[in-house]
């Protein structure tokens, strides 16, 4: 607990440098400037020896003028907010900072996505993650099942529970927004992390955690930061491998696995915490699309766009020449495949036989 | 075919039909077809008769007087007789009209000045007010009551006059020296079938439109609510009187060149070329000859519909430089930006007058004035007023080559909206103004000018000229607003910053109002002074203004009656 005390001192104490800062350039006639890492995929290098993206130094500069006095106004005023939550011990969600701003007045929030953007602004100003100034976002992590026992404490008692990830039958545990207090007691060779509820859904049924002895993770889209940390934490703790299973298409590859792996652009100041480096690509591969002669759908004008623009400005596609040739195979077809297209080969095709294949050659893995 | 195979049938030789046919037909006279198309005219319904009534007496009045070179004072009068009858008084104080011309100026349609003389004049053709007579024998019975004075040492005439419809001859009923005040001008009375409305395209509209044009003119106008108003003229300076030119060989046609031929007093073909035609010398007149194989010494009676072609094809081929542009006189653009601003509550007027060009051999000259902002809707489609020869045209206007000039312009650049082959939607009204020696309408009630490539081109280019003033006034006004907008901004979340400062570092009250006024302070510094855009319109006339608009309830019942 102490330790948290004093993050949340130093968390304090930037807030008021910021502050002090500001006031101290008023104060001598001068425009004072919030200053921030620039959030995006220019502002971030990849090296795989570090294993996720790492911010370079651009800034971006808020100068106060006119045409920045209402954001300005907002920085400091969802500041004003954090240090009060900071100080207090309490938390607010992300929906809930929106709403405190309607008390604000002209300097409300109109939408969320606006209040979401400058909390980001000052998580990224502070180099902090947001649980640490107080918000918590409102998606929950992901599903788990399987080989896993987590251990937690009771909020009343303070006392340790264990949840054994086997008993939820045909449920699932969820990852809680904040994982850090959470240990792992497991003896699963792998952890899948799959995209769609679909596909997780079918191997809980069958309990396919039982006969490959892994742990089923479903991520549900792009996963969210605590379930990318929670999935940290349990590989590198307990060693195990991560293993993607996503749709095949350039968003499954360059967004939802590539966040899971390396992070992302926008949350680049962070990332460090909040990706899985060693996570590996089972599938699906576009040469799964040819060797398992799955149905497939044709790209749409987007995946295209998207698979170009990952080509011009995606430090981890640029790195892996492997992830190249699999993008151009996959634009040179002009197709995608679901995971759930598997189906086609009959129902548990991908338990019988699509995964055991697969788990053969973990070596022919995409980095 | 049909009539073919009936004839058979009844056993009638076609002989005795075309016999019968034959003793049906006769001559029309010129006043029994208009007497059955008076919609040709301007007659076609009640409202619309009342305005080219009272518009037919005005415009030649207003011919007349700036002819004499007198500066027009006309004065008109509308009188409810009964419901849907009316009395029109025109009076004006030109030159009046000797004895022996008056029965057929007014009662003899197609006897006019201005058809055969090239000038610039608002009358065109001679059948105007003869028309208007006839419509109020026709709709009233009554006689046309004319009254005539030349000058102070002549008795004024009066007379009562009738058109024979048959002969297109005047019929005098009565005929007197009478007592009048006026040293000279003319009065003319009508009794007509009419219905009064206010509104676009009403008298009062028409009356202030040709204030608006005419400067110079004082009209003083009763309406039939008994309503008097008096547009006093802005200016004493008479326009410049438009010179009368001969016609130019490119404008000629084959029937009107043979009537020339045959009507001339030259003896030869090229003395005919110089004399009765602009911009022809001796070398030009030659040079026609040779392109149309003709001999310079052929006798103009003599020559027959052939070589009359060849002489038309013997012009095309000729260069001949473009007619003299002096005989035009433009209002100008800067009585015609005041015109506008006495009318409309607006903050930005410009006007342009375009060089003269010609259309088939005429001169014409093109103006232009806009009125911007202001109390006029933004979201309505523009405000558009068009005159020939300063006068207002009120009906029409889809059909009118001003409107196709005025949609066929990219407002879009000039900071207006528009739908693509629509007229631009604004704050705007946009007057447009043709003065040519021969107006070409579509039709003898003059309300849309026909669509010359030349004259599209010309509006295109004089709309664009004052596109382009336009366009700096609209963007300087832009960032005006933007500048506004963002200094509303300072005043709005300057006092947020110095709050959230406050709570953060748990400032003093008068801490956090210092820093509110440093930081106000320092931002406005940072913008500087803002530019006065908007003058104040000091011509701006309400009264004026209103004129014409009426209240649109009474103008809705009015209408329904009318059904």
């Amino acid at each position: 607990m102490s330790k948290g005390k004093q993050a949340d001192q130093k968390v304090l104490k930037e807030i008021d440098g910021v502050a002090t800062d500001v006031y101290r350039k008023i104060l001598d006639k001068m425009q004072p400037q919030l200053s921030m890492p620039l959030r995006s995929l220019q502002n971030v290098t990849y090296d795989p020896k570090l294993g996720y993206f790492e911010l370079l130094g651009k800034f971006k500069e808020r100068t106060l003028t006119a045409s920045t006095v209402k954001t300005f106004a907002q920085t400091l005023k969802m500041m004003a907010l954090s240090k009060e939550l900071v100080r207090t011990d309490d938390i607010a969600t992300k929906r809930e900072a929106y709403y405190v701003s309607k008390n604000w007045g002209d300097a409300r929030f109109n939408e969320q996505p606006e209040s979401d953007m400058v909390m980001d602004d000052i998580e990224s100003m502070l180099m902090v993650n947001r649980e640490q100034i107080g918000f918590i976002p409102e998606e929950k992590g992901g599903d788990v099942s399987g080989k896993l026992v987590v251990i937690d404490v009771d909020p009343e008692t303070g006392k340790e529970i264990e949840i054994d990830c086997t008993k939820f039958g045909s449920g699932a545990y969820s990852v809680p927004s904040s994982v850090e207090h959470l240990q792992f007691d497991t003896d699963a060779e792998f952890i899948l992390a799959i995209e769609t509820a679909g596909m997780y859904q079918r191997l809980v049924k069958h309990a396919y955690w039982k006969k490959a002895k892994c742990i089923l993770v479903s991520l549900g889209g792009v996963p969210t930061r605590a379930c990318r940390r929670f999935l940290r934490r349990l590989s590198d703790e307990k060693k195990i491998p991560v293993y993607g299973f996503t749709d095949c298409d350039p968003y499954g590859i360059a967004n939802i696995y590539r966040t899971l792996k390396v992070g992302s652009g926008n949350s680049a100041h962070i990332n460090k915490y909040f990706c899985v480096p060693k996570a590996k690509f089972l599938g699906v591969t576009p040469q799964d699309i040819i060797d398992y002669k799955l149905p497939t759908h044709p790209l749409k004008d987007i995946d295209i766009k998207r698979t170009q623009d990952a080509f011009k400005n995606d430090p981890f596609i640029k790195h892996y020449p492997e992830w190249q040739k699999a993008l151009k195979l996959l634009i040179t077809m002009k197709k995608r495949a679901e995971q759930q297209a598997l189906a086609a080969q009959g129902l548990n095709f991908v338990i019988s036989n699509y995964l055991p294949e697969k788990l053969e050659h973990p070596e022919k893995f995409l980095p | 075919m049909a009539s073919k195979s009936n004839a058979t049938d009844t056993g009638q030789s076609t002989a005795d039909i075309a016999q019968e046919m034959a003793s049906k037909r006769r001559e029309i006279s010129i006043s029994e077809f208009f007497a059955k198309n008076r919609h040709l005219l301007g007659f076609d319904n009640k409202r619309k008769a009342l305005l080219t009534t009272v518009k037919e007496a005005v415009d030649n009045s207003l011919d007349a007087c700036e002819e004499a070179g007198i500066l027009p004072e006309i004065s008109v009068e509308i009188i409810e007789i009964s419901e849907d009858h009316f009395r029109i008084i025109v009076e004006d104080n030109g030159p009046g009209i000797v004895k022996k011309q008056i029965p057929h100026v007014f009662a003899k349609l197609l006897y006019g000045s201005k058809f055969h003389k090239l000038s610039q004049s608002r009358g065109q053709q001679g059948i105007g007010i003869s028309a208007a007579v006839m419509y109020a024998q026709l709709t009233t019975g009554r006689p046309a009551k004319i009254t005539s004075r030349i000058g102070p040492k002549t008795d004024a005439h009066y007379y009562e006059l009738h058109i024979d419809t048959q002969k297109n001859e005047p019929k005098i009923l009565q005929e007197s020296v009478v007592e009048w005040a006026s040293e000279h001008g003319v009065k003319v009375e009508l009794d007509i079938e009419a219905s009064y409305q206010k509104g676009d395209q009403s008298v009062d509209q028409y009356m202030k439109e040709t204030a608006i044009v005419n400067p110079h003119v004082t009209l003083i106008y009763t309406n039939p609510k008994a309503e008097q108003v008096i547009f006093t003229r802005v200016t004493d300076a008479l326009p410049d009187k438009p010179k009368e030119i001969k016609p130019h060989p490119y404008g000629v046609e084959l029937g009107i060149l043979m009537q020339m031929l045959k009507n001339t007093e030259t003896r030869t073909l090229q003395a005919f070329l110089t004399s009765e035609f602009s911009r022809v010398g001796p070398n030009t007149a030659k040079e026609i000859c040779q392109n149309s194989s003709l001999m310079p010494n052929n006798k103009p009676r003599d020559m027959g519909r052939e070589q009359v072609e060849h002489l038309i094809n013997g012009i095309k081929k000729t260069k001949i430089i473009a007619p003299p542009t002096d005989c035009i006189s433009p209002i100008g653009s800067e009585l015609l930006e005041r015109g506008l601003k006495k009318e409309i509550n607006a903050e930005f007027f410009a006007a342009v007058t375009r060089p003269p060009s010609v259309y088939r051999g005429n001169p014409f000259t093109v103006e232009v004035g806009i009125a911007y902002g202001g109390a006029q809707g933004a979201d309505q489609p523009a405000n558009v007023l068009r005159f020939a020869n300063r006068v207002p045209l009120l009906y029409e206007q889809g059909a009118c080559s001003i409107t196709k000039s005025i949609m066929q312009t990219m407002w879009r650049s000039y900071g207006l909206n528009q739908s693509q082959g629509a007229l631009p939607v604004g704050p705007i009204t946009i007057a447009v103004h043709i003065a040519s020696v021969w107006v070409p309408f579509t039709s003898e009630s003059k309300e849309a000018v026909a669509h010359y490539p030349e004259i599209i081109k010309e509006v295109k280019l004089a709309l664009q000229e004052v596109g382009r003033k336009l366009s700096g006034y609209v963007s300087k006004k832009r960032r005006v607003g933007d500048e506004l907008k963002k200094r509303s901004y300072i005043e709005k979340y300057i006092p947020h910053v110095a709050q959230a400062l406050k709570e953060i570092l748990a400032l003093k009250d008068f801490e956090e109002r210092k820093v509110e006024s440093m930081l106000k302070e320092m931002l406005e510094k940072h913008r500087g002074k803002i530019e006065e855009v908007a003058e104040e319109n000091l011509e701006y006339d309400e009264e004026f203004a209103s004129i014409g608009k009426g209240k649109k309830t009474d103008e809705m019942d009015e209408a329904e009656e009318n059904e």
